[in-house]
């Protein structure tokens, strides 16, 4: 009881600043307005590259054809029709966009996962061997995406060792191939996102204290039960990050899917809006489609930020 | 005795033997011994400790005491022995396999969990039907029921201690492991939770194994203490057969004080040692001397010790040394402490209690220095005399 004493009066003494900040006011409020005075080149930033960008984008979505004019020109207006028209024309890509991201986003988290397990835990305090590890994970950032994925296209290749040494195992017929189907566009999405995954679950795992997983095993719990209960818990704020940061680049991207796939049952919603804003130059439908990504992508994002918890965000 | 004081013998009698009962669940560690790379940090353990006792790991930081607590737990392999409890030889099972728990030097709470959770983890992972009526009655034993709900984050540091305990005990376990649980309380809240802890042990009645690098919460909290250095053990017992009859420099220094002066044995009769320092004859009850031939250390305690004027007559029967000249005397209010010079021999510490009213000797007066013959003890002259000195 005398500890719980001494314990009650080290929380009343822990109250006991915060009666006191009238006094400071005045020069808190001042601090305070510098701070925000701070954000005005961020606020500026903003205004020019993402809000302007936005509203044009919008204003364009609703652009009707010069009656008489040449392919290409377009006149303002509030034309709504051009939203149901693109997704009528458009909705399988749409839906195979999301498709496609949602299985790289799985399949990054299946290979990502245990990667920055093992940087982060098991080697953790072997310096050198974690470094390494870590530069390998980032290495691929060293090249450029596309010569990345290019390359991807002469691994995948019909003659090359990969198909030739699936069909040797009998592990696929002789006429299948790789190149130019569904497998090698998602393949690439998560190869291509791997670090987008593996980096913020490590960063996540990094902070965790080693103690706590053999606290689970000294409180019973076998290395499996520790991991779902304890490990994977914490690493959450990580995991939720890490497929927000694939999913949403790779459910717009098109360079996976104009490289690696084919143009009839593969085709994601990037590689249409290139193709209506850069060949065609249907300008109304190429904004109208990123708008519908733009807003299906936050949706989706909310409902999954939502479930997960925001607290783990943080 | 003109001295007056009585022998060692009116005491507890110190006894060397490590006292193992057989009772069921005790905790065996047979030659244990863990090498990281080529360094020894656990040398050839050998240990009992009794069910249902309060045992104390006491050795300086770096001697080995965390990795021999890891080894019981299942948390570290070691390099060869064998660890058994109850009779049942646990050495090759996994830590969720051993009826062990920890208590660990840095809480290692789930941040993600309430307090409540925390304390049911075990209970759950073993499927005990009412773990959360169980997890609250083990919060009741440490005052914290109240804090239920809260995450671990939002506790102070002496609470989250108490909740680790809560998590360790409500598993029952066969031996509770402590590793320095009090290090990182602040002194009054650590002497408060000596007390409580101890009271838990003797309520709850389950082996209670606590690394500690603090000698006094080694004597005050445990049955039985187990001095380590350097990966080994130097001597165990209880704190008062450790305490009055040290049997290494090391244990000697590093528990309490002593005055260790080096000597060579000169006869052995009628179950004497006589030891000649420095041209002083000292003896030693041949029961308390380690080694009776050769060079040897003989050592006494402070408080044992009395200041004597040059000039009083002394008893034939006391050990006496001197004169000496006083270098420092500091008075503590219960006793006095002094420093006296004691040319070929270097410097002897005295405890006085305060009898008398203040202290009996000044600075630079010339005294002897006399004790029971039966309080000495004789070391083994090889010791280092300054071992463990710095590390208490
Ligand atoms: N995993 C490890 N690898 C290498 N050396 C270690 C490891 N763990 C402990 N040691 C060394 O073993 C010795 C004993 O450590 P420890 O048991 O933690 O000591 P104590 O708990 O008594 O302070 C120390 O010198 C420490 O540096
Ligand atoms: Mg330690």
């Amino acid at each position: 009881m005398s500890i719980a004493a001494a314990l009650s009066s080290e929380n009343a003494a822990s109250v006991g600043p915060a009666s006191g900040p009238a006094l400071a006011a005045g020069p808190t409020r001042r601090a305070r307005s510098g701070a925000y005075l701070l954000l005005l080149p961020g606020l500026a930033y903003l205004v020019v590259f993402f809000i302007l960008p936005v509203v044009a984008l919008l204003a364009t979505s609703l652009y009707v054809p010069v009656p008489g004019g040449d392919v290409g020109q377009f006149q303002p207006a509030f034309h709504w029709q051009n939203y149901p028209d693109a997704i009528t024309a458009f909705w399988p890509q749409i839906v195979r966009s999301f498709a496609f991201a949602l299985i790289a986003t799985f399949a990054a988290l299946l290979i990502g996962y245990p990667m920055a397990y093992v940087i982060a835990i098991k080697v953790r305090g072997k310096t050198l061997l974690q470094g390494l590890l870590l530069v390998l994970l980032i290495a691929p950032f060293f090249t450029s995406f596309i010569l990345r994925t290019v390359a991807w296209k002469q691994i995948l290749a019909d003659d090359a060792f990969v198909v030739t040494a699936l069909k040797w195992l009998h592990l696929m017929p002789e006429d299948g191939r790789l190149t130019a189907t569904a497998f090698a566009v998602v393949a690439g999405l998560t190869y291509n996102f791997l670090p987008f995954m593996a980096l913020p679950i490590y960063a996540s795992l990094e902070r965790m204290d080693i103690r706590l997983i053999e606290a689970g095993g000294d409180l019973y719990a076998s290395g499996l039960n520790t991991f779902w209960r304890v490990t994977l818990p914490l690493s959450m704020p990580g995991v939720v990050s890490g497929t927000l940061l694939t999913f949403i680049p790779a459910s717009g991207d098109y360079v996976n899917s104009s490289l690696l796939g084919n143009p009839v049952s593969t085709s994601m919603i990037g590689q249409v809006i290139d193709s209506r804003f850069f060949r065609v130059s249907d300008y109304p439908t190429a904004s109208a489609l990123s708008v519908v990504l733009m807003v299906a992508i936050l949706i989706l994002v909310g409902l999954y930020v939502r479930r997960a918890g925001t607290e783990d965000l943080v | 005795m003109a001295l007056g004081v009585a022998g060692p013998d009116a005491a507890a009698t110190p006894q060397v033997s490590g006292s193992t009962s057989d009772s069921g669940a005790d905790l065996e560690l047979v030659r244990v011994t863990k090498a990281f790379g080529s360094f020894l940090a656990v040398d050839d353990l050998t240990l009992t400790i009794p069910s249902g006792s309060f045992f104390a790991l006491l050795g300086p930081s770096g001697c080995g005491k965390t990795t021999t607590l890891r080894m019981v737990a299942g948390l570290e392999q070691p390099s060869s022995g064998s660890i058994s409890i109850g009779g049942t030889d646990v050495t090759d099972r996994k830590a969720y396999q051993r009826p062990v728990n920890t208590v660990f030097q840095s809480y290692a709470l789930f941040p993600h969990l309430t307090v409540l959770e925390n304390v049911a983890f075990g209970l759950r992972r073993k499927h005990v039907p009412d773990a959360v009526a169980r997890a609250g009655e083990g919060l009741d034993l440490v005052e914290l029921r109240h804090l239920a709900d809260r995450k671990p984050a939002q506790l102070s540091g002496g609470q989250q201690q108490r909740v680790a305990l809560a998590r360790a005990l409500v598993n029952n376990p066969a031996v509770l492991l402590l590793d320095e649980p009090l290090g990182a309380l602040d002194l009054k809240l650590r002497r408060q939770m000596q007390v409580e802890l101890k009271r838990i042990q003797i309520e709850v009645g389950l082996t209670f194994v606590h690394v500690t690098h603090d000698q006094e919460e080694a004597m005050t909290m445990a049955d039985t203490v187990a001095v380590m250095n350097a990966g080994r053990i130097e001597q165990m017992g209880s704190p008062a057969e450790l305490y009055e009859l040290p049997r290494t420099a090391f244990v000697a220094n590093f528990l309490g004080q002593s005055n260790l002066l080096p000597g060579t044995v000169r006869e052995v009769r009628d179950g004497w040692v006589g030891v000649d320092v420095a041209g002083t004859r000292v003896v030693v009850p041949q029961a308390r001397a380690v080694s009776q031939d050769g060079s040897v250390l003989v050592g006494v305690r402070p408080e044992k010790v009395l200041l004597l004027p040059a000039s009083e007559d002394l008893p034939d029967d006391a050990n006496v040394i001197g004169p000496g000249i006083v270098s420092d005397v500091s008075f503590t209010g219960v006793s006095t402490q002094y420093q006296v010079e004691v040319p070929g021999l270097g410097t002897f510490g005295v405890f006085a209690q305060n009898l008398a009213g203040g202290a009996s000797a000044a600075v630079g007066d010339r005294v002897r220095l006399a004790w029971a013959p039966g309080f000495t003890f004789g070391l083994d002259g090889a010791d280092d005399a300054s071992d463990g000195v710095d590390l208490a």
